[in-house]
């Protein structure tokens, strides 16, 4: 039986090493891959490396690299473990494997790049653990949305949910625009807020609900309604994606007009009764609102929830399809709604979908713009002529 | 020939709480005559200028008319056509 000594050295005898100025110049065509353990890679890897503890290489190295002709550079801290784990990729078929000698010790000695990663810390492991499991999202997914930032219009019936999911997603930073105060009528659905906070600022009830939540998570309050004189200082806040979750026409206009300009996508969501209507307007690449609905209706043929009521669970159900579409632009996966609005009937329970597409005449988003500045909305939207 | 057409909540109290009617016709324009000469609480809702009001969308099998032939859009038997309405509810209600 050979000594752990006995075998490094026969193996020295059977995986290619290179050293590191060597392996500097295969950075271009060569993937690294970096077979330490978690603690170690969280203080400096090679640039552009693969992180796959050798405890897991056999399982998971064949969805990194499918490609098993494709150059390979392994390495540890001292370049012990990765002859190891050279060998092992050898007997699973990868033609091309190299062991980087002395290891990132030697990397980092020899004075070459390395790079220290962002990484989640142990709770937020354990916080987001059921992301991370995904693919799709994983370590590098929630770093994105931990870095995201989503301004939320209304912090009220699709506001709630919203800027619950969001925060509970780890999405880093929400902004928050409403000039509301917590009404008892609005607790039969608006969940952010509670029968303790009646009378507060929904930006500070809701604020204190997404912060007990998580912690992680960085709320920009905006106690004023969003106006053609503050649009711009608000929506120019580097924001990511805004959910729109208003409860009128002038500021449903405001927001589109304003995200166009400041090219931010903007994931809508409008409910009534038992109704309600979902899509993302992505500047550039699709319709916008005005594209959907290029005037209002009179003011006289457009119930809101306070006349007409709306099912109490039915702004949780758009408000969080509304999130899903954030979340997915956010980590840039799946179709969004993007030209296609989706319609939901709570009644039936029966999702449809129209297409929708952009308006070359569009005023704001067309070929030859009209409107290229904030106008009156609240005229614009009140059924009067906006010239008489 | 008669399509059965969508009724938005918004506008299902003109036609009796309605969720979808049949209407007649072979055209957008002969279905929203049909319905309008049925329910005349329809006509200011859906028609402007003799035309489909601006704040209004139609959709035949799920595109926007106003993308096909507008309101003289041909519609087949047995179509499933759409009136939307824009809705703004969503925040403080």
């Amino acid at each position: 039986m050979p000594a752990y000594r006995d075998l490094l050295a026969q193996l020295r005898g059977e995986v290619d090493e290179i050293d590191v100025v060597r392996a500097r110049d295969l950075q271009e065509e060569a993937l690294f891959v970096d077979v330490r353990e978690q603690d170690e890679w969280d203080e400096g890897h090679i640039p552009g490396a693969v992180h796959i503890s050798r405890g897991f290489l056999e399982s998971r190295i064949e969805s990194a690299v499918p490609d098993k002709s494709r150059p390979i550079v392994v390495y540890c801290q001292s370049g012990n473990r990765s002859l190891f784990a050279s060998k092992t990729l050898e007997e699973l078929g990868y033609e091309n494997v190299t062991s980087l000698a002395g290891g990132y010790t030697d990397w980092k000695r020899s004075g070459l790049p390395t790079q220290l990663p962002q990484s989640l810390g142990p709770e937020q492991r354990q916080r987001y653990s059921r992301h991370l499991l995904i693919p799709e999202v994983g370590v590098e997914g929630q770093l994105k949305l931990l870095q995201s930032r989503v301004l939320l219009i209304g912090a009220g019936g699709l506001g709630s949910p919203a800027s619950l999911y969001l925060a509970a997603a780890g999405v880093g930073t929400i902004g928050i625009v409403d000039d509301d105060r917590v009404d008892a009528s609005n607790l039969q659905r608006q969940i952010a807020h509670s029968t303790e906070t009646l009378g507060d600022w929904k930006v500070d009830s809701a604020a204190s609900a997404l912060r007990a939540l998580n912690p992680d998570v960085n709320v920009v309050t905006y106690k004023e309604r969003l106006t053609s004189e503050n649009a711009d200082r608000i929506v120019g806040d580097g924001w990511d994606v805004i959910l729109d979750g208003a409860d009128n026409f002038p500021t449903r206009y405001l927001v589109n007009d304003a995200s166009v300009w400041h090219d931010v996508p903007v994931v809508h969501g409008s409910i009534y009764r038992f109704e309600g209507q979902v899509t993302v307007f992505k500047p550039q690449v699709g319709p916008c609102y005005r594209c959907l609905f290029p005037q209002p209706p009179p003011p006289e043929l457009a119930p809101s929830c306070a006349e007409g009521g709306v099912l109490g669970v039915l702004p949780g159900i758009v408000g969080s399809l509304q999130t899903n579409e954030t979340i997915k632009l956010l980590l840039g996966i799946g179709e969004p709604l993007i030209g296609r609005l989706l319609l939901f009937d709570a009644l039936e329970t029966e999702f449809s979908e129209v297409k929708l597409r952009k308006d070359p005449a569009c005023p704001v988003c067309g070929e030859h713009p009209t409107i290229t500045e904030y106008i009156d909305y609240v005229e614009f939207c009140s059924g009067r002529p906006a010239h008489a | 020939m008669s399509t059965v057409v969508r009724i938005p909540p918004t506008l299902r109290a003109e036609v009796g709480g309605e969720r979808q009617v049949p209407a007649a016709g072979e055209t957008v324009r002969e279905l929203l005559d049909d319905l309008t000469s049925r329910f005349p609480g329809l006509q200011t809702q859906l028609v402007e200028d003799d035309d489909i009001a601006p704040f209004v969308n139609v959709y035949v099998e799920g595109e926007d008319v106003r993308t096909l032939d507008g309101i003289e859009t041909p519609v087949a038997h047995g179509s499933t056509v759409i009136l939307l309405p824009a809705m703004a509810g969503g925040s403080t209600g």
